[in-house]
């Protein structure tokens, strides 16, 4: 097993640096369906205590990753390791250790919330007052206690969502798995949801989680990893990811100018005569963007946009969002994304 | 042990969400006892009941069995709740006996309403009861693991209700429920030694009334062959295709 430190990216959940154990390696981790590779050449170490992302389109290999590092599917080449044993060719061996809640609720309709929490405990060999025990402290964490008796089908989704998370950590596992855990519930559930795994994380549960939403990514996650077309193009912090999008320095300036045909145009030209190593770009009538590979001073530039009879009222240092980080290394549009995930919705 | 804990789970769980709900129970137990009433009913003496029971008894386990098992693991396939089951740390096989428990208990279930029916008109003295309760076992495990086969070959539930009834009413025919089998014309003759129930059903004749075609020391380890080849391959086409 493997030791180094993990630094969370977002500020969401906890930005410290930890001393953290592998708790789940891919190696190499390939699959392919006849002539199709869903999963290409996977390979990933996730960290005790953190929030692991898989970020991706409709398609990109999530699901197919998760059901190979939970024994649901056989790799095709590859191998796993829970806690430094290979589980590659007896998943069995690790799945008691592992929780799994998949992008839909696939709990038994005709039981009660307690019940279904009970069952499942059963399932991993849990005694009968144990289990009883948990499902009570569970409903009771999840804000279910009051729905605890009723029927699983009577549930709203965001509850059924709530309740197969309970299920997915019942048996206390060392990792859990949630596959697309926001998708297609409404706004305050998924909200309450997000909250949710922040907090079973900080209580030390480590996450592996699969997401369309790129805020969810940047929210949640220690740590992101980009899938597209079943390939890892991009691991790394949040900080690690922006890092290396950070090589240009891009400032904006707010202007304002007495008229487009004077002020604007003409300290559009002015810039770019004066500074050739900037790139002057002009997204909107009273803005400007300046992108150069070294750093850019200030006070020329207030000179030659006074000179040019504009006055500049904001300067701003842009940093590049996770979402242009994302298109920039998949060459995916975000709104590409967006449509799937509201035709996932709908 | 924790593998015993989920097994009864299961077996429980499955109990009580399908099998012993009303429209399964009026299903498993009335049906056969109205099979029975109107066999009661159109037979002459009492001695045709004793010559039918095996008949009834075998073909209620056979419809309590076969369809039941095959919907509810498809239903649970649809649902994708059998994911969970996958994903919990039991082995595969103890896993699809703990699904197939339930109905073998009540495909038993079944079998045991036309015999107490009968009971009440015949005199079933000198019948082998060790003979019945065996053969009632292994009939109810080889029609169940006839479910457990159809259910993996299938996606939708309409699917194994129809692929269920592909497979049983020629076995009402061929396997000598109510034709004996050497009524049957030649040709068709081997395919009744195919098909399980045949054993079964020769079972309960030499049980009930003596007069099986068969002994008993090889329907009952023919029986068994099947039921085993059945759960066998049934666990080989799971793992081919659910294990993906």
């Amino acid at each position: 097993m493997s030791e180094k430190m993990l630094e969370s990216g977002s500020g969401q959940p906890e930005a410290v640096q930890r001393p953290v154990v592998e708790v789940l390696r891919a190696e190499n981790l390939v699959k392919r369906f006849e002539t199709v590779t869903a999963v290409d050449g996977a390979s990933f170490s996730v960290y005790r205590g953190e929030i692991f992302g898989f970020l991706g389109p409709n398609g990109a290999g999530k699901t197919t990753t998760i059901n190979l590092l939970t024994g649901l599917a056989r790799p095709t080449s590859g191998n796993m390791y829970l806690e430094g044993q290979t589980y590659t060719a007896r998943p069995k061996q690790a799945q008691g250790q592992m929780g799994v809640v998949p992008d839909e609720s696939n709990l038994y309709d005709e039981l009660s919330g307690f019940e279904n929490l009970s069952f499942c405990a059963a399932l991993y060999g849990i005694g009968k007052a144990e289990r009883r025990e948990r499902a009570r402290a569970l409903l009771e964490q999840f804000g279910l206690d009051e729905a605890g008796t009723r029927p699983f089908r009577t549930y709203s989704k965001g509850m059924k969502r709530k309740l197969t998370i309970a299920a997915g950590i019942i048996h206390q596992p060392k990792i859990l798995f949630l596959d697309e855990p926001t998708t297609g519930i409404d706004v305050a559930s998924a909200r309450q949801i997000r909250s949710l795994i922040v907090e079973l994380n900080r209580r030390g549960t480590t996450v592996f989680l699969t997401t369309h939403y790129i805020e969810e990514a940047e929210r949640l996650c220690h740590r992101i990893a980009f899938i597209v077309g079943g390939r890892l193009v991009r691991i790394g912090s949040l900080e690690e990811l922006m890092k290396e999008h950070q090589q240009e320095t891009v400032l904006e300036l707010a202007v304002e100018q007495p008229g487009e045909d004077q002020g604007g145009t003409e300290l559009a030209g002015s810039l770019r005569r004066r500074f050739p190593g900037y790139t002057v770009h002009r997204p909107d009538e009273s803005h400007f963007r300046l992108v150069s590979d070294s750093s850019i001073e200030l006070l020329p530039l207030l000179v030659a946009a006074a000179e040019a009879g504009a006055e500049v009222t904001e300067a701003r240092l842009i940093r590049p969002t996770l979402e242009e980080v994302f298109v920039r290394v998949t060459g995916i549009e975000s709104g590409l994304m967006k449509q799937e995930r509201e035709g996932k919705k709908k | 042990m924790s593998g015993w804990t989920a097994f009864r789970a299961i077996v429980a769980k499955d109990m009580r969400t399908y099998y012993l709900k009303p429209p399964n129970i009026s299903w498993g137990l009335i049906f056969p006892f109205a099979w029975m009433l109107m066999f009661y009913l159109r037979s002459r003496t009492p001695l045709d009941i004793r010559e039918l029971l095996p008949g009834v008894v075998a073909m209620s386990i056979l419809f309590g069995t076969t369809s039941m098992l095959a919907v509810t693991i498809t239903f649970e396939r649809r649902s994708r709740s059998f994911e969970r089951l996958l994903l919990a740390p039991i082995e595969l096989s103890l896993l699809m006996l703990a699904k197939t428990g339930g109905a073998i208990v009540f495909g038993m279930l079944n079998a045991f309403v036309p015999i107490l029916v009968a009971a009440f008109v015949v005199d079933l003295s000198g019948t082998i009861w060790p003979a019945v309760v065996g053969s009632i076992l292994l009939i109810a495990a080889t029609s169940t693991f006839l479910g457990l086969f159809i259910s993996v070959a299938v996606h939708e539930v309409f699917e194994a209700q129809t692929f269920s009834n592909f497979f049983r009413f020629p076995m009402l025919f061929l396997c000598g429920l109510f034709i004996p089998v050497s009524a049957l014309p030649v040709f068709l003759r081997p395919l009744s030694f195919l098909l399980p129930l045949t054993y079964g059903v020769d079972i309960l004749k030499a049980a009930i009334n003596r007069e099986g075609i068969l002994p008993l020391w090889v329907s009952f380890p023919v029986l068994l062959l099947f039921a085993a080849g059945l759960f066998l391959f049934s666990l080989r086409n799971i793992r081919r295709k659910w294990v993906l």
